[in-house]
């Protein structure tokens, strides 16, 4: 479980994040969502320790982000940032193999090479191993980051922004593997994502900031509700069920 | 594997223009001529080998192929300091001070400095190493106008001595320096050995390092002390020559086609000694001495420098 208490963040003097206390269910997809500006990645970013914040707790598992040894925390938590520019000359299956690091550190050993190959097969890009990165379109690429993250094989996963610049195809075919992780191999992860229609149909959880706070926190269904997005969003939000699933008609 | 191939052919390459520039012509006095030309060889090795190192170092740290270690003003206070002691105590001085003296004030000075750069940008909130590279320029320019302040207050005739150290030169090391420059280099290099393994994640950028559990901050700092030994080392040994390590790394990079540091590194380091051996054979046998081997280096890394640009802008 992720516990955060109290976190404050800000950008000289302009504050970026205000007292937020969350906890994040384990073997969850609890989505992020709110404006741009709401804070959304810096909190993300902070979960990682990419981002120290100045005030406050953000724990794992009962330990502090910042007294666990960063080797041990990176088998326990992952990031993906929504920019991957990588400016080096990498093959899919190198990408994936640096996933290894925390455990191999630079030496694969067996073990660190079965979870490469579980990991290239599971993301489907076993015939694109080989391939380098830049010769890749938007949506591999971001498949081979995730593979990646697969390989790293921790617990917690956070991803921000995962489908920045892909079309709906590869939006969906993320979205359900990240749910496959949740229910089969029983990972929690935790996602920014600006399409609330993707954030009501996919995840079990819903976390809405606006200005650096939490306005709404709770299950999907109390999060998805016209009350609660004009609140965030300023915006007369429709809500329509179809299939049990909410969707909201904004346009 | 392909890549060992190319690093066998780089060292055969490396190890034939050696021979070639120690036996090539030699004739007279040969008790006198093989030990400087062994001397001269050494350092080239150290120097190169230095230079290319630290390079690869600073890009992969960095995260940025254009730029190169002098941009922390390593090479400006270099000249400084052997202005301020021709400007302070006259020409004689630095001409009658031992090597070895001059060797370990400089290089004292120039580690010193950088650790109480390091000291102070990493002791505050903002740890960007873009704020640090910019106040190595800033300081580094400050000192290149200090230098030409002073350089003009001079007697002409001490300016021609300080002149003379502002260009690289193989041509009259001393042999008593090599021996202190392994030493520095060797200890430098132990004290290597344990980031060794982060390198290959760095290049990765500083989010993907800290995710896969690379303790960044420390690394870096560590890191950037390796690149500024490095440096002075080879400056205060035969003078600023920076440039050779932009043009050397991007060649390895080219060559070798692959993110691994092992290869890079190797690679960086051989095309460097190939690159003032040969240069250095130029100046003595072409130009007979007429010019210095960081000019030849300053034009050919110029005119790279110049298609690297070209390049880059073309992939937009």
């Amino acid at each position: 479980m992720v516990n955060i208490k109290n976190v404050f963040k800000s950008y000289q003097n302009k504050p970026v994040i205000e007292d937020v206390t969350l906890e994040i269910e384990r073997g969850k997809i609890t989505s992020f969502i709110g404006p741009n500006g709401a804070g959304k990645s810096t909190l993300i970013s902070m979960i990682s320790r990419l981002i120290v914040r100045d005030e406050g707790q953000i724990s794992i598992d009962g330990m502090d982000i910042l007294s666990v040894k960063n080797n041990e925390l990176a088998k326990k938590i992952s990031i993906l940032k929504q920019s991957n520019q990588i400016n080096l000359k990498l093959t899919v299956r190198e990408l994936v193999s640096f996933g290894r690091f925390p455990y191999s550190q630079g030496r694969l050993s067996k073990e660190d090479v079965a979870k490469i190959e579980e990991a290239i097969d599971y993301m489907e890009l076993r015939d694109m191993q080989d391939k380098y990165l830049d010769e890749l379109s938007g949506g591999q690429r971001q498949r081979a980051h995730i593979a990646m993250v697969i390989a790293q094989d921790t617990e917690y996963i956070l991803l921000d922004e995962p489908l920045n610049n892909l079309d709906m195809r590869h939006s969906v075919s993320i979205m359900k593997t990240l749910r496959k992780l949740v229910d089969e191999m029983g990972k929690t992860i935790v996602i920014v994502i600006h399409d609330i229609n993707f954030a009501s149909c996919y995840s079990d959880n819903i976390v809405a900031l606006k200005d650096g706070k939490i306005v709404k926190e709770g299950r999907t269904c109390d999060v998805i509700d016209k009350c609660v997005l004009k609140e965030i969003y300023d915006m007369d939000i429709e809500i329509k069920e179809i299939d049990n699933q909410r969707i909201c008609v904004y346009f | 594997m392909a890549y060992k191939k190319r690093i066998i052919i780089l060292a055969g390459i490396a190890l034939l223009l050696a021979l070639l520039y120690i036996f090539y012509d030699l004739s007279g006095n040969i008790d006198y001529i093989l030990p400087r030309r062994i001397t001269k060889v050494v350092t080239i090795i150290l120097t190169g080998g230095a230079i290319a190192f630290a390079t690869t170092l600073f890009m992969t740290v960095t995260n940025n192929r254009i730029l190169t270690p002098s941009i922390l003003g390593l090479d400006s206070l270099y000249l400084l300091i052997q202005t301020v002691i021709v400007f302070v105590f006259g020409s004689h001085t630095l001409a009658m001070m031992s090597g070895n003296t001059n060797f370990l004030i400089s290089v004292g000075l120039m580690v010193l400095f950088t650790l109480i750069l390091y000291h102070f940008l990493f002791k505050g909130e903002n740890k960007s190493i873009y704020f640090l590279l910019l106040i190595g320029m800033i300081l580094g320019t400050f000192f290149n106008s200090f230098s030409s302040f002073m350089q003009v207050l001079i007697d002409p005739n001490e300016f021609m001595i300080v002149q003379d150290k502002m260009f690289a030169s193989i041509n009259n090391v001393n042999s008593d320096l090599v021996g202190v420059s392994i030493i520095l280099i060797v200890i430098t290099m132990i004290f290597f050995i344990p980031y060794y393994k982060y390198l290959d994640v760095m290049a990765l950028g500083k989010d993907q390092a800290i995710n896969l559990g690379v303790p960044y901050d420390r690394i870096v700092k560590r890191l950037l002390i390796v690149v500024a030994v490095l440096i002075s080392v080879s400056t205060a040994l035969i003078g600023p020559i920076t440039f050779l390590g932009l043009l050397v790394v991007n060649l390895a990079y080219e060559l070798m086609k692959t993110y691994r540091h092992a290869y890079i590194l190797l690679a960086a380091v051989l095309i460097s000694i190939i690159a003032l051996l040969g240069g250095q054979f130029i100046v003595e046998k072409i130009f007979t001495f007429s010019t210095t081997i960081s000019v030849i280096i300053n034009l050919i890394g110029g005119i790279y420098f110049i298609f690297l640009l070209l390049k880059e802008n073309k992939s937009w």
